[in-house]
């Protein structure tokens, strides 16, 4: 839903690094997603089309690295990796857990022309 | 590596969060607590704003709102300046959310050093709204019993990292299959640590536990 704003973001920080590095044209960009991030791929890639052209940015293509969602468990310290719903610790079925990771949403990297 | 690839890692959100710091300075500086109340459309944050305003009246509390409204109603605005409460309506035009740049427009609008607790009344949505920090000291959901126990399971951004839960609409409960027991463990599950409060705004039953906590908030920042 909030992906607009989102993409614009990413545009900015893409185009603050192309510039800087006196880039030609953009033709890569790298994101890191974590699973519990309520992004969506394809509609990122779909502002992206539209709010790229007539940048340094134009046509670039978009990667997205998807991190999975890992908990660990505050009562037996055990982590695990979440597969779709939340669920309690399947090693002592506590709910007290703790998010370590899927929470990533970074602009990685990007590949230029100079 | 390819002399082409720049690393860059930047959180894509970064700009947001920055401005989220700068709008958390400017509360502490003028010594304003501010809270983000976020929910569903229909949960209930406007009247539960209103009850609380009224329940603090007797304490000399001042009390600000910033009201997010997707579309440019002044129907909720309206009922908080009726309470003679300050109130800045932001329009987001039509986007999902309140972002901490929006916020920081409306608190130009505010005379903050009068305000004790500022409300910052997010866009009535479950998932965009949990994205964006907007720089205020605690975030607080409120869950009406009428959307269902799974709503924890189902929206997990939303119910994580939150300070206070306010389980809103609950003279309503003899009417609706809500297990608050499979509703709390949701909760539990991503916030350990979260205060719940169950509340009906209406009646005003379990309310005054709230305004317990939040008088003890704010005095302890006085």
């Amino acid at each position: 839903m909030h992906e607009l704003a989102v993409t614009e973001s990413i545009l900015e920080i893409a185009c603050k690094y192309a510039e800087n590095a006196k880039a030609t044209r953009v033709t890569d960009i790298y994101l890191v997603i974590g699973n519990l991030s309520s992004i969506v791929d394809d509609c990122v890639s779909f502002y992206w089309d539209m709010i790229s052209k007539n940048t340094v940015c134009e046509n670039a293509k978009l990667h997205f690295k998807r991190i999975p969602a890992t908990l660990t468990c505050l009562d037996c310290n055990q982590q695990y990796t979440l597969d779709g719903e939340l669920t309690p610790c399947p090693h002592c079925h506590s709910p007290k857990v703790r998010v370590i990771s899927g929470d990533e949403f970074n602009l990685d990297s990007i590949e230029i022309q100079r | 590596m390819n002399e082409n690839r720049i690393k860059i890692v930047e959180k894509i959100l970064n700009a947001n969060e920055r401005i989220a710091e700068q709008n958390r300075r400017r509360l502490d500086a003028s010594g304003t607590y501010g809270i983000n109340l976020m929910a569903s459309p229909g949960a209930g944050k406007t009247t539960f704003i209103l009850a609380t305003i009224d329940a603090l009246l007797d304490d000399n509390i001042q009390i600000g709102v910033i009201e997010g409204d997707t579309a440019p109603v002044t129907i909720d605005s309206d009922k908080i300046s009726a309470a003679g409460m300050p109130v800045v309506q932001i329009n987001t035009g039509g986007e999902c959310h309140l972002d901490a740049l929006m916020v920081e427009g409306a608190l130009d609008q505010l005379q903050l050093e009068t305000i004790d607790l500022l409300i910052v009344e997010n866009v009535g949505n479950l998932i965009c709204p949990a994205a964006f920090d907007l720089g205020m000291h605690s975030k607080i959901v409120i869950a009406s019993v009428p959307e269902g126990d799974d709503k924890p399971y189902k929206y997990p951004n939303i119910y994580r990292g939150l300070d206070v839960l306010i389980i809103n609409k609950i003279d309503l409960l003899p009417y609706l299959d809500f297990d608050m027991g499979y509703f709390s463990k949701g909760v539990e599950m991503l916030n350990p640590d979260v205060k719940i409060f169950a509340v009906s705004s209406k009646t005003g039953e379990g309310m005054d536990r709230w305004h317990d906590w939040l008088k003890a908030k704010l005095t302890m920042r006085a």
